[in-house]
């Protein structure tokens, strides 16, 4: 009897378990010995050691990529952040034609980045573009946004920031919808305003929902590459020559396939780095409470 | 008596007044939100003077209809479409096969070493689609499959992540269920198909909804492993169109909508699920 629940069992996770052993496991581990390695992905890689990491070290283009990635990442998800939690919480309260705002929100996540840096591309055209057009017409400074390596990074931040305002705006929304009402009448009643039900209620109560959104947005932020390779191939002059687009041309423009697999352990590091500071974040709080 | 009268009629006013300038706030929010839907709407049927008018024009004085036309002949966009659905229907049904398989056995059948090889999985969803990208590249070559859509589909079968929402949700199910079908003597995979799958419908809609957005939106992948035209996808044939077609933004925004039309389609009948699914993938630690 015991011995035939195994057999189905071993049945049942079968398909998983191939598919997972030939392409995440084995690549996972394959991909560090290709970083070991002077692959181009076409003769037989040949081993070199740590050199890699050793070249990378004095990559120029790599650090700048790895600072553009960063400053990307410090400016979208704190950003994000406050703004998800900001229309989480405006759509929290009943109101009528609540779901149509909702669905707003909820539109630029649904649809695919590539369309949608398209569009942004359009809208940021320096000299026929709408959002200059509204500036000029505003009297306002107009400026050349994609055009320029001042502004290029900063445009590709403001389009990703109102992108995935609804991705995190629906896990607030789970998040406040788990407080319960009676916390705040109670606070009511004991003549709590706005604010300190904000900073009394609702922010402890949300503090793990939040711990996580950060978390995931860090993550997803570090791996940005859509906006940038459709908006503008890493330029003007490596502007916004985030880590990933990097990677994506030293694998599969440059054929350098073993000194891409370097860079992507040390993103693989960084990632590690944050997730495992989640896991310490959630714990901390288990132990306060 | 007199203040308590004025309180009476001044409570709901100011209900009324904080109600309407919630629903200004909330318009001109959502306004924020779909202003670049609208003007890839509106841009996408403007001929050349218009698209390029300042001040800029909302509504087209004269409608081009023609710009999808020239769009459609210039590009192989239907092939584009079948491809995308082609690919993303064999993952999604791929996937719920695949994954719902392997989330019974670790939700309700025991054998050694179940438990390990369960939170190997999870603690691989952390780990960046790039790290594994190079290898399986190479993988992909030496079967014979790049610039196929095999490379598309196989891969993207076996998500951890599905096992992982599609377990647990298995678990809430009461083991009565099946219990009484053990008594009628029914196999294990009779229990899967007949008393598992039929009630776990909304997380197999929801999982087959989140798969389906990203596999629809999805453009590295398509980049990397196809190159021949005929084999595109619809994010890999916009952004190729937008390569060939520098400044013809009309034709431009006509693809960008060609692009998300089937999606925001399929979100106005499946809505929940959509929202369901970015839920469930927050539940993961």
């Amino acid at each position: 009897m015991v011995r035939k629940e195994t057999a189905w069992g071993y049945f049942f996770i079968a398909p998983m378990m191939i598919g997972f052993a030939v392409f995440m496991l084995y690549p996972f581990v394959y991909s560090f010995y290709l970083s070991l390695t002077s692959s181009d992905g076409i003769v037989a890689p040949k081993f070199i050691g740590f050199d890699n990491y050793a070249k990378l070290l004095k990559d120029t283009t790599f650090l700048r990529s790895l600072r553009v990635t960063l400053y990307f990442t410090l400016v979208t998800v704190p950003v994000g952040a406050a703004l998800s939690l900001l229309a989480a919480m405006l759509l929290n309260i009943k109101m009528r034609f609540v779901t149509w705002y909702r669905t707003a929100f909820f539109l630029p996540v649904i649809t695919s980045m590539v369309a949608i840096a398209t569009v942004w591309k359009w809208l940021y055209n320096t000299d026929y573009g709408l959002i200059n057009s509204i500036f000029a017409a505003l009297g306002l400074y107009e400026p050349p946004w994609l055009a320029s390596a001042k502004w290029a990074l900063p445009s590709i931040m403001i389009m990703s920031i109102w992108k995935g305002i609804g991705f995190n705006m629906v896990i607030f929304l789970a998040g406040l919808q788990g407080i319960s009402p009676s916390l705040y009448e109670s606070a009511k009643i004991d003549g709590a305003g706005a604010f300190r039900r904000f900073t009394n209620i609702t922010f402890p109560l949300l503090r793990h929902t939040t711990v996580f959104v950060v978390i995931m947005s860090i993550i997803s932020s570090f791996q940005v590459f859509d906006q940038v390779y459709v908006m503008t191939q890493g330029g003007p002059a490596k502007s916004t020559s985030v880590v990933v687009y990097y990677i994506y041309q030293n694998a599969f423009q440059f054929f350098q396939q073993g000194y891409a697999s370097a860079m992507a352990y040390v993103l693989f590091a960084i990632i590690f780095i944050v997730t495992l500071l989640q896991t310490r974040l959630a714990k901390n709080k288990d132990v306060d409470g | 008596m007199d203040i308590k009268q004025e309180n009476r009629a001044g409570k709901p006013r100011r209900k009324i007044l904080k109600a309407v300038l919630l629903h200004i706030v909330m318009v001109i929010l959502s306004f924020l939100m779909i202003t670049p839907f609208l003007w890839m709407v509106s841009t996408s049927l403007k001929n050349m003077n218009e698209m390029y008018a300042i001040p800029p024009i909302w509504i087209p004085r004269e409608v081009m209809w023609s710009n999808y036309r020239y769009m459609f002949e210039s590009a192989p966009w239907l092939l584009y479409f079948f491809n995308t659905v082609k690919v993303t229907g064999l993952v999604v049904v791929g996937q719920l096969v695949v994954c719902s398989m392997a989330a019974f056995a670790f939700s309700r059948l025991r054998f050694p070493g179940r438990d390990a090889l369960f939170f190997m999985l999870l603690g691989t969803m952390m780990i960046p689609y790039h790290v594994t990208m190079i290898p399986t590249f190479q993988i992909l070559r030496r079967l014979g499959w790049l610039d196929t859509h095999q490379a598309l589909i196989v891969p993207a079968l076996s998500a951890a992540f599905g096992v992982f929402l599609l377990r647990q949700f298995f678990m809430t199910l009461p083991r009565e269920l099946e219990q009484a079908a053990m008594i009628d003597g029914c196999g294990y995979p009779r229990i899967f198909l007949n008393v598992i799958l039929p009630n776990a419908k909304p997380a197999l809609t929801t999982l087959a909804i989140f798969t389906f957005m990203g596999t629809w939106n999805d453009f590295l992948g398509p980049l990397i492993y196809l190159n021949s035209d005929h084999l595109k996808t619809l994010t890999l044939g916009l952004a190729t169109f937008q390569g060939v077609y520098t400044n013809q933004w009309n034709y431009m925004m006509a693809g960008a909508l060609i692009v998300s039309l089937p999606i925001l389609i399929v979100y106005m009948f499946a809505q929940r699920y959509f929202v369901q699914g970015i839920v469930m993938s927050g539940l993961k630690e």
